[in-house]
């Protein structure tokens, strides 16, 4: 991966990263979206797809909800995309480990990520503490610099995270393809077998109270199959 | 309530600017959201705003008082904040008495943000994200793949933005009239329907477009395998609900296959 690589991941990172909770929360950094434009950005989009499907259907269990902690997607999915697409061999055929080690560092960057979100509000708190008795005197220039500095550490935060990540990861996946043992089609299977088991369970955990939820699911499920089926 | 408005304006109204304004801004409410106040100094953010056509203005002593109240603790989902800030704008506007604002102000939380989980993040999310997923199966292009969730995700959010700000505007006070509206009422179970059925139609289709990717010469029954291996596991993690979260226990699997796959 050269430095332009690394500036432009870390620049998409950086904005992607910020639209998962501060602005504008336009689902651009959904994995399906954040992994392909980091595909893109490498020149392989549909490898970036590849592992963006594979994210998001990891990411589909996650409720962004508040004050609960959850994995990170955006960041994780421009590194998970971007080490999937500058791997070599990867997306021809079997990709011999490219997809496990890259979707292993997303799904790592995604917890780091977390992390770093939780870390950024206990930030915002103390800002927000220390900035009390503005507030409470109605200085709007006061609210606006927490604003501004809340979204300017956020950008920061993403930015941080897609840059360590990626150069922690980067050499590592390197590592593990050259010692890569595994036949190259099993890590692939596991790899996908997991993301859809992880979709599967979320939908029918959100879904199936609903009434005639389940019909909908075996209906969609025979739609689905007839499809394979005729491929 | 109908406590007298201390001196409201007959008719209340803002300018496109301050509309606009107002809108631009919500896309930023979370943008200082801590463990303390969470929203709040976001929505004062976007009240401020209107807050200017206070008597005294910026800086008056009627717009800090507003402001001030307006940046402490609101909690609801970031979508339908709107519906938060214009209504908080109306009544702030109508001079209603403080406390009645206050009181006001703690009824919205608990609403806005439960009906937008359900209607946004336990539902159009999920939609949206399986129908990308079932293009993808599909054999549909990035680009493809990529501005359809976004277009389609989009139309629903913006639109979502857009209503909950005007409603909370027109309505004031009697918001919560319109969080009773059939969409917000009865929305989320139809699309639990149809997350059900993308659910069931996109995995399968989707898991066949990544083998065929990564692995062309799978075989069918391999497919079937996969695709039996993803419900018996997807089962167990069902009934261990609230227990184990999936991308934990798929971070855990591949460090382990990881680590078998580099051994010597």
């Amino acid at each position: 991966m050269t430095t332009a690589h690394l500036l432009s991941f870390t620049l998409l990172g950086a904005l992607l990263g910020l639209d998962v909770v501060s602005f504008p929360q336009a689902m651009m950094s959904r994995p399906i979206v954040a992994a392909t434009a980091a595909g893109a950005l490498a020149g392989h989009p549909m490898r970036g797809l590849l592992a963006g499907a594979i994210l998001e259907m990891m990411a589909m269990e996650t409720l962004p909800i508040g004050a609960s902690r959850y994995p990170e997607w955006g960041t994780a999915a421009v590194v998970g995309g971007a080490l999937f697409a500058v791997a070599p061999n990867a997306g021809s055929g079997a990709t011999a480990g490219a997809l496990v080690l890259s979707t292993l560092a997303a799904l790592a960057t995604a917890f780091v990520g977390g992390w770093s979100m939780f870390a950024l509000r206990r930030l915002n708190q103390r800002w927000a503490a220390r900035a009390r008795g503005q507030l409470d005197r109605g200085s709007a220039s006061t609210v606006v610099a927490l604003q501004l500095r809340g979204l300017t550490a956020d950008l920061l935060r993403a930015a941080a995270v897609t840059a360590l990540t990626l150069l922690l990861f980067v050499p590592l996946v390197a590592v593990g393809l050259a010692h890569w043992s595994l036949d190259p089609k099993t890590g692939d299977i596991v790899v996908a077998t997991l993301a859809a088991t992880v979709a599967g369970s979320a939908a029918w955990k959100l879904a199936q109270g609903a009434p005639g939820a389940k019909w909908a699911f075996i209906a969609g499920a025979a739609a689905g199959l007839a499809a394979v089926w005729r491929q | 309530m109908t406590a007298p408005e201390r001196n409201a304006p007959a008719n209340l109204s803002l300018s496109s600017r301050t509309q606009a304004a107002i809108f631009t801004r919500l896309f930023a409410v979370q943008g200082s959201w801590n463990y303390e106040t969470m929203l709040g100094t976001g929505v004062g953010f976007c009240v401020e705003p209107a807050l200017r056509n206070l008597p005294g203005g910026i800086g008056g002593e009627a717009f800090c008082e507003a402001l001030a109240r307006e940046t402490r603790y609101f909690n609801s989902h970031p979508y339908l904040a709107g519906a938060a800030v214009g209504a908080l704008a109306r009544v702030e506007l109508e001079r209603r008495p403080a406390a009645q604002i206050e009181r006001f102000r703690s009824a919205l939380c608990g609403p806005l943000g439960s009906v937008g989980d359900q209607l946004v993040w336990a539902g159009w999310l999920p939609v949206c994200s399986l129908l990308s997923l079932l293009l993808f199966g599909l054999g549909v292009p990035a680009l493809g793949v990529v501005v359809a969730f976004l277009s389609i995700y989009n139309v629903g959010h913006v639109a979502l933005r857009v209503w909950a700000l005007r409603a909370g505007w027109r309505e004031g006070l009697r918001v919560a009239v319109a969080l009773g509206s059939p969409i917000l009422r009865r929305g989320p179970q139809h699309i639990a329907r149809t997350m059900m059925f993308l659910a069931g139609a996109a995995l399968p289709v989707a898991l066949a477009r990544l083998a065929s990717a990564t692995a062309p010469d799978i075989g069918r029954n391999a497919l079937i395998g996969m695709l039996v291996g993803a419900g018996v596991l997807g089962f167990a993690l069902v009934k261990l609900k609230g227990t184990l979260e999936g991308w934990k226990v798929a971070l855990g699997v591949l460090a382990v296959v990881v680590a078998y796959a580099v051994s010597p």
